[in-house]
Protein backbone atom coordinates (compact mmCIF):
# COMPACT_ATOMS: atom_id res chain seq x y z
CA UNK A 1 0.00 0.00 0.00
CA UNK A 2 3.09 2.33 0.31
CA UNK A 3 2.98 2.04 -3.67
CA UNK A 4 -0.07 3.28 -3.83
CA UNK A 5 0.53 6.41 -1.45
CA UNK A 6 3.66 6.78 -3.54
CA UNK A 7 2.13 6.33 -6.83
CA UNK A 8 -0.34 9.31 -5.45
CA UNK A 9 2.78 12.05 -4.75
CA UNK A 10 4.03 11.09 -7.98
CA UNK A 11 0.74 11.79 -9.26
CA UNK A 12 0.75 14.89 -7.89
CA UNK A 13 3.98 16.33 -8.84
CA UNK A 14 2.79 15.41 -12.19
CA UNK A 15 -0.26 17.33 -11.98
CA UNK A 16 1.38 20.52 -10.80
CA UNK A 17 3.23 20.99 -14.48
CA UNK A 18 -0.48 19.09 -16.44
CA UNK A 19 -2.38 21.65 -14.64
CA UNK A 20 -1.47 23.58 -17.53
CA UNK A 21 -3.14 22.04 -20.17
CA UNK A 22 -6.97 22.27 -19.21
CA UNK A 23 -7.70 18.99 -22.31
CA UNK A 24 -5.35 16.86 -20.58
CA UNK A 25 -7.20 17.47 -16.92
CA UNK A 26 -10.55 17.04 -18.40
CA UNK A 27 -10.04 13.38 -19.73
CA UNK A 28 -7.76 12.78 -16.16
CA UNK A 29 -10.82 13.46 -14.66
CA UNK A 30 -13.17 11.13 -17.14
CA UNK A 31 -10.20 8.60 -16.38
CA UNK A 32 -10.48 8.68 -12.98
CA UNK A 33 -14.39 8.36 -13.06
CA UNK A 34 -13.53 5.12 -15.09
CA UNK A 35 -10.93 3.71 -12.85
CA UNK A 36 -13.54 4.08 -9.90
CA UNK A 37 -16.54 2.56 -12.15
CA UNK A 38 -14.21 -0.43 -13.21
CA UNK A 39 -13.14 -0.77 -9.30
CA UNK A 40 -16.13 -1.19 -7.56
CA UNK A 41 -17.62 -2.98 -9.98
CA UNK A 42 -14.63 -5.50 -9.34
CA UNK A 43 -15.62 -4.91 -6.08
CA UNK A 44 -19.34 -6.40 -6.33
CA UNK A 45 -18.34 -8.87 -8.53
CA UNK A 46 -16.29 -9.99 -5.76
CA UNK A 47 -19.02 -9.67 -3.32
CA UNK A 48 -21.27 -11.43 -5.31
CA UNK A 49 -19.25 -14.47 -5.78
CA UNK A 50 -18.22 -14.35 -1.36
CA UNK A 51 -21.20 -16.46 0.17
CA UNK A 52 -20.73 -15.00 3.49
CA UNK A 53 -19.90 -11.81 2.60
CA UNK A 54 -23.77 -11.95 0.37
CA UNK A 55 -24.96 -13.95 3.61
CA UNK A 56 -24.25 -11.33 6.44
CA UNK A 57 -25.16 -8.23 3.92
CA UNK A 58 -27.74 -6.89 6.13
CA UNK A 59 -25.77 -7.26 9.26
CA UNK A 60 -23.22 -5.57 7.95
CA UNK A 61 -25.62 -2.97 6.60
CA UNK A 62 -26.77 -2.17 9.93
CA UNK A 63 -23.28 -1.98 11.42
CA UNK A 64 -22.37 0.94 8.67
CA UNK A 65 -25.70 2.65 9.97
CA UNK A 66 -24.57 2.43 13.49
CA UNK A 67 -20.25 3.49 12.70
CA UNK A 68 -21.62 6.13 11.01
CA UNK A 69 -23.77 8.00 13.38
CA UNK A 70 -21.19 7.59 15.79
CA UNK A 71 -18.59 9.31 13.55
CA UNK A 72 -21.05 12.06 12.92
CA UNK A 73 -22.47 12.60 16.75
CA UNK A 74 -18.21 12.44 17.36
CA UNK A 75 -17.77 15.16 14.48
CA UNK A 76 -20.80 17.52 15.11
CA UNK A 77 -19.43 17.48 18.44
CA UNK A 78 -15.78 18.66 18.03
CA UNK A 79 -17.45 20.98 15.52
CA UNK A 80 -19.47 22.47 18.44
CA UNK A 81 -16.59 22.40 21.07
CA UNK A 82 -14.11 24.25 18.05
CA UNK A 83 -16.76 26.80 16.94
CA UNK A 84 -17.91 27.99 20.03
CA UNK A 85 -14.42 28.10 21.37
CA UNK A 86 -12.58 29.67 18.35
CA UNK A 87 -15.40 30.71 15.70
CA UNK A 88 -17.92 32.17 17.47
CA UNK A 89 -16.64 34.32 20.19
CA UNK A 90 -14.70 36.17 17.38
CA UNK A 91 -17.39 37.06 15.73
CA UNK A 92 -18.88 38.77 18.65
CA UNK B 1 -26.07 12.08 -5.75
CA UNK B 2 -25.89 11.87 -9.24
CA UNK B 3 -22.71 10.60 -8.80
CA UNK B 4 -23.12 8.30 -5.88
CA UNK B 5 -26.29 6.28 -8.31
CA UNK B 6 -24.05 5.63 -10.76
CA UNK B 7 -21.11 4.06 -8.88
CA UNK B 8 -23.56 2.32 -6.61
CA UNK B 9 -25.34 0.81 -9.79
CA UNK B 10 -21.53 -0.08 -11.11
CA UNK B 11 -21.26 -1.64 -7.41
CA UNK B 12 -24.76 -3.52 -8.18
CA UNK B 13 -24.17 -4.89 -11.82
CA UNK B 14 -21.04 -6.61 -10.32
CA UNK B 15 -22.87 -8.13 -7.66
CA UNK B 16 -25.56 -9.00 -10.25
CA UNK B 17 -22.99 -11.12 -11.94
CA UNK B 18 -21.61 -12.21 -9.30
CA UNK B 19 -24.57 -13.87 -7.77
CA UNK B 20 -26.49 -14.95 -10.58
CA UNK B 21 -22.91 -16.91 -11.62
CA UNK B 22 -22.96 -15.06 -15.56
CA UNK B 23 -19.44 -13.84 -14.90
CA UNK B 24 -16.76 -14.11 -18.22
CA UNK B 25 -14.01 -16.23 -17.32
CA UNK B 26 -11.00 -13.74 -17.50
CA UNK B 27 -13.47 -12.17 -15.12
CA UNK B 28 -12.67 -14.26 -12.54
CA UNK B 29 -9.62 -15.99 -13.40
CA UNK B 30 -7.56 -12.50 -12.95
CA UNK B 31 -7.47 -10.35 -10.35
CA UNK B 32 -7.06 -6.53 -11.70
CA UNK B 33 -7.85 -4.33 -9.21
CA UNK B 34 -4.42 -3.76 -7.75
CA UNK B 35 -3.74 -2.33 -11.11
CA UNK B 36 -6.69 -0.67 -11.41
CA UNK B 37 -6.26 0.68 -7.88
CA UNK B 38 -2.37 2.15 -8.83
CA UNK B 39 -3.57 3.84 -11.60
CA UNK B 40 -6.37 5.13 -10.08
CA UNK B 41 -4.21 7.06 -7.22
CA UNK B 42 -1.75 7.99 -9.90
CA UNK B 43 -5.08 9.73 -11.87
CA UNK B 44 -6.31 11.30 -8.54
CA UNK B 45 -2.71 12.70 -7.73
CA UNK B 46 -2.59 14.52 -11.33
CA UNK B 47 -6.00 15.54 -9.87
CA UNK B 48 -4.77 17.01 -6.97
CA UNK B 49 -1.00 18.48 -7.77
CA UNK B 50 -3.16 20.22 -10.94
CA UNK B 51 -5.69 22.12 -8.74
CA UNK B 52 -4.86 25.42 -8.81
CA UNK B 53 -7.99 26.61 -6.69
CA UNK B 54 -7.45 23.96 -4.06
CA UNK B 55 -3.20 24.72 -3.40
CA UNK B 56 -4.40 28.79 -3.32
CA UNK B 57 -7.19 28.21 -0.60
CA UNK B 58 -4.31 25.89 1.20
CA UNK B 59 -2.10 29.03 0.71
CA UNK B 60 -4.61 31.38 2.32
CA UNK B 61 -5.46 30.11 5.51
CA UNK B 62 -4.39 30.85 9.03
CA UNK B 63 -3.75 28.10 11.90
CA UNK B 64 -6.69 28.20 13.12
CA UNK B 65 -8.49 26.47 10.29
CA UNK B 66 -6.27 23.32 10.59
CA UNK B 67 -8.67 22.46 13.52
CA UNK B 68 -11.39 21.54 11.35
CA UNK B 69 -10.67 18.60 9.58
CA UNK B 70 -8.85 17.74 12.76
CA UNK B 71 -11.62 17.78 14.24
CA UNK B 72 -13.22 15.45 11.59
CA UNK B 73 -10.46 13.50 12.14
CA UNK B 74 -10.52 13.05 16.50
CA UNK B 75 -14.41 13.41 16.23
CA UNK B 76 -14.71 10.49 13.95
CA UNK B 77 -12.20 8.21 15.65
CA UNK B 78 -13.86 9.03 19.03
CA UNK B 79 -17.15 8.57 17.69
CA UNK B 80 -16.51 4.65 15.80
CA UNK B 81 -14.56 3.81 18.57
CA UNK B 82 -17.42 4.11 21.12
CA UNK B 83 -19.64 2.31 18.60
CA UNK B 84 -17.36 -0.50 18.02
CA UNK B 85 -17.58 -1.30 21.83
CA UNK B 86 -20.99 -2.54 21.50
CA UNK B 87 -20.28 -4.30 18.11
CA UNK B 88 -18.58 -7.69 19.06
CA UNK B 89 -17.99 -8.86 15.88
CA UNK B 90 -15.57 -5.92 15.20
CA UNK B 91 -12.51 -4.31 16.26
CA UNK B 92 -11.27 -0.74 16.88
CA UNK B 93 -8.54 -0.94 14.40
CA UNK B 94 -11.87 -1.90 11.29
CA UNK B 95 -13.73 0.60 12.86
CA UNK B 96 -11.87 3.18 13.10
CA UNK B 97 -10.65 2.27 9.58
CA UNK B 98 -14.28 2.66 7.78
CA UNK B 99 -14.58 6.01 9.53
CA UNK B 100 -11.50 6.81 8.22
CA UNK B 101 -13.37 7.20 4.72
CA UNK B 102 -14.79 10.74 6.21
CA UNK B 103 -17.41 10.31 3.03
CA UNK B 104 -14.57 9.17 0.46
CA UNK B 105 -16.87 6.04 -0.31
CA UNK B 106 -15.65 5.29 -3.63
CA UNK B 107 -11.55 5.63 -2.39
CA UNK B 108 -11.94 4.42 1.01
CA UNK B 109 -14.46 1.14 0.37
CA UNK B 110 -11.76 0.15 -2.49
CA UNK B 111 -8.63 0.51 -0.46
CA UNK B 112 -10.23 -1.69 2.29
CA UNK B 113 -11.28 -4.09 0.35
CA UNK B 114 -7.40 -4.66 -0.56
CA UNK B 115 -5.45 -4.24 2.48
CA UNK B 116 -8.56 -5.87 4.91
CA UNK B 117 -10.96 -7.96 2.81
CA UNK B 118 -14.31 -7.81 0.67
CA UNK B 119 -16.51 -7.26 4.18
CA UNK B 120 -15.13 -4.24 5.58
CA UNK B 121 -14.58 -2.58 2.14
CA UNK B 122 -18.68 -2.91 1.39
CA UNK B 123 -19.09 -1.98 4.89
CA UNK B 124 -16.58 0.94 4.32
CA UNK B 125 -19.13 1.41 1.07
CA UNK B 126 -22.42 1.59 2.76
CA UNK B 127 -20.75 3.24 5.84
CA UNK B 128 -19.61 6.52 3.69
CA UNK B 129 -22.25 6.80 1.48
CA UNK B 130 -25.05 7.12 4.41
CA UNK B 131 -22.46 9.90 5.49
CA UNK B 132 -22.63 11.65 2.31
CA UNK B 133 -26.35 11.69 1.85
CA UNK B 134 -27.06 12.13 6.10
CA UNK B 135 -25.20 15.06 5.38
CA UNK B 136 -26.98 16.29 2.03
CA UNK B 137 -30.28 16.13 4.12
CA UNK B 138 -29.58 16.78 7.63
CA UNK B 139 -27.09 19.52 7.53
CA UNK B 140 -29.84 22.03 8.01
CA UNK B 141 -30.86 20.85 11.44
CA UNK B 142 -27.20 20.58 12.15
CA UNK B 143 -26.44 23.48 11.60
CA UNK B 144 -29.63 25.05 13.65
CA UNK B 145 -28.52 23.01 16.43
CA UNK B 146 -24.92 22.56 16.76
CA UNK B 147 -23.35 25.88 14.79
CA UNK B 148 -21.86 26.49 11.60
CA UNK B 149 -19.23 24.21 11.86
CA UNK B 150 -21.47 21.58 11.98
CA UNK B 151 -22.27 20.67 8.19
CA UNK B 152 -18.33 20.81 7.23
CA UNK B 153 -17.85 17.87 10.15
CA UNK B 154 -20.53 15.94 9.08
CA UNK B 155 -19.20 16.23 5.46
CA UNK B 156 -15.85 15.13 6.01
CA UNK B 157 -14.12 14.35 3.05
CA UNK B 158 -17.37 15.63 0.83
CA UNK B 159 -17.15 19.15 1.87
CA UNK B 160 -15.11 19.98 -0.71
CA UNK B 161 -17.56 18.95 -3.76
CA UNK B 162 -20.70 17.14 -3.30
CA UNK B 163 -21.77 18.62 -0.16
CA UNK B 164 -20.25 22.16 -0.91
CA UNK B 165 -23.39 23.79 -2.23
CA UNK B 166 -25.74 22.35 0.78
CA UNK B 167 -22.71 23.60 3.67
CA UNK B 168 -22.46 27.13 1.71
CA UNK B 169 -26.85 27.71 1.89
CA UNK B 170 -26.74 27.00 5.81
CA UNK B 171 -23.75 28.36 7.29
CA UNK B 172 -23.45 30.75 4.87
CA UNK B 173 -20.60 32.22 2.07
CA UNK B 174 -18.06 32.70 5.03
CA UNK B 175 -17.46 29.11 5.65
CA UNK B 176 -16.95 27.84 2.39
CA UNK B 177 -13.38 28.80 2.23
CA UNK B 178 -13.17 27.03 5.57
CA UNK B 179 -15.61 23.86 3.92
CA UNK B 180 -13.45 23.54 0.71
CA UNK B 181 -10.33 23.49 2.94
CA UNK B 182 -11.42 20.68 4.99
CA UNK B 183 -12.71 18.60 2.81
CA UNK B 184 -9.36 18.92 0.75
CA UNK B 185 -7.62 18.19 3.29
CA UNK B 186 -9.23 15.40 4.41
CA UNK B 187 -9.65 13.97 0.78
CA UNK B 188 -5.88 14.09 0.90
CA UNK B 189 -5.24 12.38 4.00
CA UNK B 190 -8.14 8.91 3.37
CA UNK B 191 -5.39 7.12 1.85
CA UNK B 192 -2.87 7.76 4.03
CA UNK B 193 -4.68 7.55 7.50
CA UNK B 194 -6.41 4.08 6.32
CA UNK B 195 -3.30 2.65 4.98
CA UNK B 196 -1.38 3.67 8.47
CA UNK B 197 -4.90 2.34 10.70
CA UNK B 198 -4.16 -1.10 8.63
CA UNK B 199 -0.86 -1.64 8.48
CA UNK B 200 -0.35 -5.13 9.72
CA UNK B 201 3.58 -4.06 10.72
CA UNK B 202 2.07 -0.69 12.66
Amino acid sequence: MITVLLLMVAGILAGWWLGKFPLVMKINDKLISWAIYVLLFLLGVGVGTNKMVIQSLDSIGLQALLLTIGALAGSIAMGWIIYRAFFHLNNN
Amino acid sequence: MKGSIIILSFFALGLILGVTDTLPDFLRETDFSMYALYILMFLVGIGIGADRKSWKVIRTINVKIFLVPLGVMVGTAIGVTIVSLFLPNLTIREAMAVGAGYGYYSLSSIFITQMHGETLGVMALLSNIIREVATLLLTPLFVKYFGKLAGIMSGGATAMDTTLPIITRYSGKDYAIISLFSGIVLTILVPVIITFILHTSL
